[in-house]
């Protein structure tokens, strides 16, 4: 029998914009994005340690263009995956379900996150 | 009336027991991050200079070192269990296994040279 011509549930394309989808994928992205960021800290750790000479390899590649946006959307990644993960403790104790209360915690979650993150931006490189 | 599967009653077993610890440690991490994060983006922020000096005497102070291999120990096995919820959800068949154990031994490698590499600052050379 075949498996390839059965009809597929309905298509990502087929919904609706809304807060709660939009969120809830970018919280699973901003965790993979710095999942791999994991590197990045792993290499500065390791940098740290092996001396002066390699600090200073790994400063020159970290302050670069590339070094520096990779640095500016991990602070993006950390305050979204940081609100929006407390958002989800709440939802893990059994509160905030109603649909207001979490279109709120969404807004609040956003904007608060927005906010740290221009914040940082500032302090680390303004 | 039992609802145990035939099998269940010849093993004599009970339930599984461990079926929620992969989603507990998730939480527990998750719970642990919050103020272990916050301290690292403020303890970085708050450093005077990014340069070698500054950074190694700030790793090797005691109170540093624990914090941040609580920090980096904690962050890398949260982060390992979302990566494994991740890839389970899109990969399937034999590259899901494999991808599976290949990405727990980057993850052991990551948290040893983690923690080696910060005691090796904080202890000395």
């Amino acid at each position: 029998m075949s498996t390839k011509n059965r009809p597929l549930s309905p298509h990502l394309s087929a919904y609706k914009f809304n807060i709660g989808s939009t969120m809830s994928i970018m919280h699973r992205l901003t965790g993979v994005a710095m999942s791999v960021g994991t590197l990045l800290l792993d290499s500065w750790l390791i940098a740290t340690a092996s001396g002066p000479q390699g600090y200073d390899h790994f400063a020159s590649i970290a302050g670069s263009l590339l070094g520096k946006l990779a640095i500016a959307g991990w602070v993006f990644g950390f305050y979204y995956h940081f609100a929006n993960g407390i958002r989800h403790l709440f939802w893990d104790a059994g509160k905030g379900f109603e649909l207001s209360q979490a279109r709120a915690s969404g807004i609040t979650v956003a904007l608060l996150s927005g906010l740290a993150t221009v914040i940082t931006w500032f302090l680390l490189f303004g | 009336m039992s609802l145990k599967s035939p099998l269940g009653k010849v093993l004599g077993l009970g339930s599984a027991k461990e079926g929620t610890e992969h989603w507990w440690s998730q939480r527990v991490t998750a719970v642990a991050m919050i103020p272990l994060s916050l301290w690292f983006v403020i303890a970085v922020l708050g450093l005077p200079a990014f340069d070698y000096v500054t950074v190694s005497a700030w790793m090797a102070a005691p109170v540093n070192a624990v914090l941040l291999l609580l920090f980096t120990g904690t962050l890398l096995y949260h982060s390992m269990l979302g990566t494994q919820v991740v890839i389970e959800d899109y990969v399937h068949g034999f590259a899901k296994v494999a991808t599976l154990i290949i990405v727990r031994f980057i993850y052991v490698a990551l948290a040893v040279a983690a923690i080696f590499s910060i005691l090796r600052v904080s202890l000395g050379n």
